[in-house]
C-alpha cells in the first residue's frame, strides 16, 4: 500500500520534522494501532476537512506497507463545498480506500429529520452519525478532533465512551494514565478516538508542511462571491445563500476550517501557500473555530451540548 | 480578580501578535514572520508538566497568566470570557473561566479529572495537564502527572506549606516525576518578603528531599501582577533566578538519546499478503524503553523464544535505530508468530514472566475494589484476567506509612496489593513515565477502569539512600 498522490509525504520529509511534531506523530500512530488491536470494526470519520485528512495520513503510516484496516466514513450535509467532495473522492480513488457516505438529504426527505429554519444543517449531522454506527455495528469511530478547538475539547479523552445513542456522559470518562487505552465496552457502546488530541492548528500546518501532504484548495487564499451573516463571510450557492438584503462581494479569502457551507466562514486572506498559512495563524489573534464556525457561537456550552447528544 | 490583570488581558486583546514582546520576557520584538519561524524551528521539543493547588492558590490564575502573557489567549476566546464575566455581574475579566469547567460538571457536582492546555514559545512546545487540586482527587493528580517532565505545586506564601503541598509533592514522587517546581504565590500579600519566602522554600526542599525527588526549583511569584511568572520581575529584586515559563523553557528533559535494554510491546501485526510483499510479517509498536537497533538479539516474552532484528521499518523507509517514544514497525530474522501483547525485550535483563506480584495502585473509580475480585488488567499491550489477592497495605499519603489493609479500597485510595494473573506476564519495576511497569485494573462487564497501577512497592523508591539526594536548589539560574 502506498500513500495515495494527494497525500504522499515530500521524499526526505521526516528528517525536517522538529521533535515535538516527532513525538506527536509517534503519539497518533500508538493511538491508531490501538484502535486496530482493540476493536472490531473501526472507522475513520472523512470530511476531507485538513484534520480528517492528517489523521488518514497518520492512519496510512502507521499501517504501512499493509492496506488500511479501517474504512471511511462521511456524513455529507448535502452543503459542502463541491470542491472538497471532488478531494474526497480523489483520495478515496488513488488510494483504493472502501468510504461510505451517509447523506442527511435522504434523513430529511423520509422524514427522520427536520430542515431547521436558518437552513444550516451542520447540527443534522447527528442523528445520520448515530445512525450509521448503529446500522454498521462500528465500535471504534476514529475523528481529528484536537484539544485546544474548544473549552469543552480540552476534557475530551483520547479514548471517549459513548452510549448506545452516541452519548457522552463525563462520569463514565476513564483516565487515561501513562497512555494505557481502555477501549473495553458493553455492546451497542462504542468508543470515539481522538489520534490528534494534542496537536493545535499550528501544529497540523507545520506537519503539512514537514510532510508535503496535499489538502482542499479551499484552504488557500482564492478569489470567492462572498456575503456577510452574523459577522462571517459566506459563500453564495444553492444551500440557500445570500437571502434578500444580503449583499455579494468578490474577495480574496481562505476558509481555516471546512464544514458546512452555510455556517463556514472565510477568512480575508493572502496566504496561498502552505508556508503563509502558518505566518497568518501565528499573527491571527481569533482562535480557529470563533473566526469561521458560526455554529459554535450559539450558546456559552453550545458544543458541550451538541457533543452529549452524539456530535463530535 | 484584580483590575490590572483584566486590563491587561483586555488591552493585549487589541495588541497584533507580531508586535507583542516576546513572551520569554527581555528579549526584543519579534515580526510575525520571525515568530512563525522560530515556532517551526527543527530544534523545538516537547515538555509535558502538570500543575497542581487549589483554586485559593490562585491555580487558575497563574494558567490563565501563563497562557495569556505567552499569547495562548486569541481575542475571541477573551472576547467570551468578557461576555460570561458581564453576565455574572462581574465589573472584571475574570481569568479563571479561561481555565473553567463544563455545565455537565457543575450540574452533576463533579470534576473531570483533567483539562488540557497548549502552548509553545521558540524554545519548547508545552502540553499542560491542568489537574483540580482539591486534597480528595489523588485520582487527578496521578493521571494529569503520569507522564509529566515537571509537576508545578502552587503554595500561598501566606500559609506556606501546607498538607496539600506535600500530598501533591509525595502523589508527584510515587509517579517518579523528575522534576518539582513550587510557585510561591501571593508573594505580594506579604509585602514580597524574602523571608517569608526562604522559610517556605527551605522546608519544602527539605521534605522533597526525604522524598528523593531529583530536583526541585522554588520560585516567588504574584499570578495576580504576574511577577515571576512570564517577565522576571522587578519588585523582587532579591531573586535573580528564572521566571516559571523561563524555568520551564530551561528545565533538563531526559536524554532522547537513552541507551538501555529494549522494550518494545507489540501492538498488532501488519501482514500486507500482497503479490509483490506475501511474506511480510511486521511487528507494530512503540519503543517503551532502552534504542533498538538491527542485528540486535532479543527475546519474546512470555514465550521466551529468541531472535534477531532484521529491520526497523517505518512509511518513511528503513531506519538505523528507533529510539524511546518512537513509533515503528520490527521485522525479526525468524518466523515465530507473535501477536498483540507479547513484549521483545533485549536478551540482557529481560524480565521474567511471572503469574504473581506485587503493585502499588490508586483507585480510580467509585465502585469499591474488594480483597478477592475478579478483574482484567491491562499490561503494556497485553490484557489478562486477574485477581486482587489481597490488600497489604493502605498508604497514608501524609505520613508516607500504612496503615492496616482495608477489605476494599474506595475511590483515590493508593495502596500495595498483591495481583495473580492467569497467564504469566513479563511484568518489571515501574519506571517514571509510565512506559515499562504501569498497568490497569478494569473491571470485565461493562469496561470500567478501576484501578491504575505500578508495578512494585513504590513507597519503597521514595526512600532513596541519602546519597542520591542532590541538594535542593531556590531557583538559581
Amino acid at each position: 500500500m502506498t500513500l495515495p498522490d494527494t497525500l504522499r509525504a515530500a521524499p526526505g520529509a521526516a528528517a525536517r520534522i522538529s521533535p515535538h511534531l516527532r513525538t506527536l506523530e509517534s503519539e497518533a500512530i500508538h493511538i491508531l494501532r490501538e484502535v486496530a488491536g482493540q476493536f472490531d470494526r473501526p472507522v475513520i470519520l472523512f470530511s476531507a476537512g485538513k484534520d480528517s485528512v492528517l489523521v488518514l495520513h497518520l492512519a496510512l503510516k502507521a499501517f504501512h506497507p499493509a492496506p488500511l484496516p479501517f474504512s471511511l466514513l462521511h456524513v455529507d450535509t448535502g452543503h459542502n463545498f463541491p470542491e472538497v467532495l471532488a478531494y474526497r473522492d480523489r483520495v478515496v480513488a488513488q488510494g483504493g480506500l472502501r468510504l461510505q457516505v451517509a447523506l442527511v438529504q435522504e434523513w430529511i426527505d423520509d422524514g427522520r429529520l427536520t430542515e431547521r429554519p436558518d437552513g444550516t444543517r451542520n447540527p443534522l449531522q447527528t442523528v445520520p452519525l448515530v445512525d450509521t454506527i448503529a446500522d454498521e455495528r462500528f465500535d471504534a469511530v476514529i475523528g481529528g478532533a484536537r484539544r485546544d478547538e474548544e473549552r469543552s475539547r480540552a476534557k475530551e479523552r483520547i479514548f471517549s465512551l459513548r452510549d448506545s445513542f452516541g452519548g457522552w456522559d463525563p462520569r463514565r470518562q476513564r483516565p487515561e494514565p501513562w497512555g494505557l487505552y481502555n477501549g473495553r465496552h458493553a455492546p451497542g457502546e462504542h468508543v470515539r478516538v481522538f489520534p490528534l488530541s494534542n496537536w493545535t492548528e499550528l501544529d497540523v500546518w507545520n506537519y503539512i508542511e514537514a510532510e508535503g501532504i496535499a489538502v482542499p484548495e479551499i484552504y488557500y487564499a482564492h478569489e470567492r462571491d462572498v456575503f456577510q451573516r452574523s459577522g462571517m463571510w459566506l459563500t453564495a450557492g444553492d444551500w440557500g445563500g445570500p437571502a434578500k438584503g444580503e449583499s455579494l462581494q468578490r474577495r480574496t479569502v481562505r476558509y481555516r476550517t471546512v464544514g458546512d457551507m452555510s455556517c463556514t466562514g472565510a477568512v480575508d486572506s493572502d496566504a496561498t501557500d502552505v508556508r503563509s498559512v502558518i505566518e497568518e495563524i501565528v499573527a491571527t489573534r481569533i482562535t480557529e473555530r470563533g473566526a469561521t464556525r458560526a455554529d459554535d457561537q450559539l450558546g456559552e456550552a453550545a458544543m458541550e451540548d451538541r457533543k452529549r447528544e452524539g456530535y463530535f | 480578580m484584580s483590575t490590572d490583570l483584566a486590563a491587561a488581558v483586555s488591552s493585549s486583546a487589541a495588541v497584533p501578535a507580531g508586535s507583542a514582546e516576546s513572551p520569554s520576557g527581555g528579549a526584543p520584538a519579534v515580526d510575525a514572520h520571525q515568530f512563525a519561524l522560530q515556532l517551526t524551528t527543527t530544534a523545538r521539543r516537547l515538555l509535558r508538566f502538570a500543575t497542581a493547588g487549589s483554586v485559593d492558590d490562585g491555580k487558575s490564575t497563574l494558567v490563565g497568566r501563563l497562557l495569556h502573557d505567552s499569547k495562548s489567549v486569541l481575542s475571541d476566546t477573551l472576547d467570551a470570557v468578557q461576555r460570561t464575566s458581564e453576565a455574572r455581574g462581574l465589573d472584571t475579566l475574570d481569568l479563571s473561566l479561561l481555565v473553567d469547567g463544563l455545565r455537565a460538571e457543575r450540574e452533576q457536582g463533579i470534576t473531570i479529572d483533567v483539562a488540557y492546555r497548549y502552548f509553545a514559545t521558540p524554545a519548547r512546545s508545552f502540553i499542560l495537564a491542568d489537574t483540580p487540586g482539591h486534597v480528595q482527587y489523588t485520582r487527578n493528580t496521578v493521571t494529569g502527572a503520569s507522564t509529566a517532565d515537571l509537576v508545578v505545586i502552587l503554595t500561598d506564601a501566606r500559609t506556606g506549606v501546607v498538607d496539600q503541598t506535600r500530598r501533591h509533592a509525595a502523589v508527584a514522587a510515587l509517579l517518579g516525576v523528575p522534576h518539582l517546581l513550587l510557585a510561591v504565590n501571593k508573594i505580594d500579600l506579604v509585602d514580597y518578603d524574602q523571608q517569608v519566602f526562604d522559610a517556605i522554600a527551605t522546608e519544602f526542599s527539605a521534605y522533597a528531599a526525604e522524598l528523593g525527588i531529583g530536583e526541585v526549583t522554588a520560585i516567588p511569584i504574584s499570578a495576580l501582577h504576574g511577577d515571576n511568572v512570564v517577565i522576571a520581575s522587578e519588585r523582587i529584586g532579591w531573586y535573580t533566578g528564572p521566571s516559571v515559563l523561563e524555568h520551564l523553557e530551561n528545565v533538563d528533559l531526559a536524554d532522547e538519546a537513552a541507551d538501555g535494554p529494549v522494550r518494545f510491546p507489540v501492538q498488532y501485526v501488519i501482514r500486507p499478503r500482497s503479490d509483490e510483499l506475501p511474506d511480510y510479517r511486521g511487528y507494530a509498536g512503540r519503543v517503551a524503553a532502552g534504542t533498538v537497533r538491527p542485528g540486535d538479539e532479543i527475546v519474546v516474552l512470555p514465550s521466551g523464544s529468541r531472535s534477531r532484528v532484521q529491520a526497523i521499518d517505518t512509511a518513511d523507509g528503513p531506519r538505523a535505530a528507533a529510539r524511546e517514544g518512537e513509533s515503528v514497525t520490527l521485522l525479526l530474522q525468524d518466523d515465530l508468530d507473535l501477536s498483540r501483547g507479547d513484549l521483545i525485550a533485549g536478551v540482557a535483563d529481560a524480565p521474567e514472566p511471572v503469574t504473581v506480584f506485587g503493585a502499588t495502585v490508586t483507585q480510580l473509580a467509585e465502585r469499591p475494589l474488594r480483597a478477592g475480585a475478579r478483574a482484567l488488567l491491562r499490561y503494556g499491550t497485553s490484557t489478562t484476567r486477574v485477581i486482587l489477592s489481597s490488600i497489604d497495605g493502605l498508604l497514608d499519603i501524609d505520613t508516607l506509612t500504612y496503615r492496616p489493609a482495608p477489605d476494599a479500597l474506595t475511590l483515590n485510595d493508593i495502596a500495595t496489593v498483591t495481583l495473580r494473573t492467569a497467564d504469566p506476564l513479563p511484568v518489571e519495576d515501574y519506571r517514571p513515565g509510565g512506559a515499562v511497569g504501569s498497568l490497569l485494573i478494569i473491571e470485565p462487564s461493562d469496561g470500567t477502569t478501576l484501578a491504575a497501577g505500578m508495578v512494585g512497592d513504590r513507597r519503597a523508591a521514595l526512600h532513596p539512600s541519602t546519597s542520591d539526594h542532590q541538594p535542593p536548589r531556590e531557583g538559581t539560574a
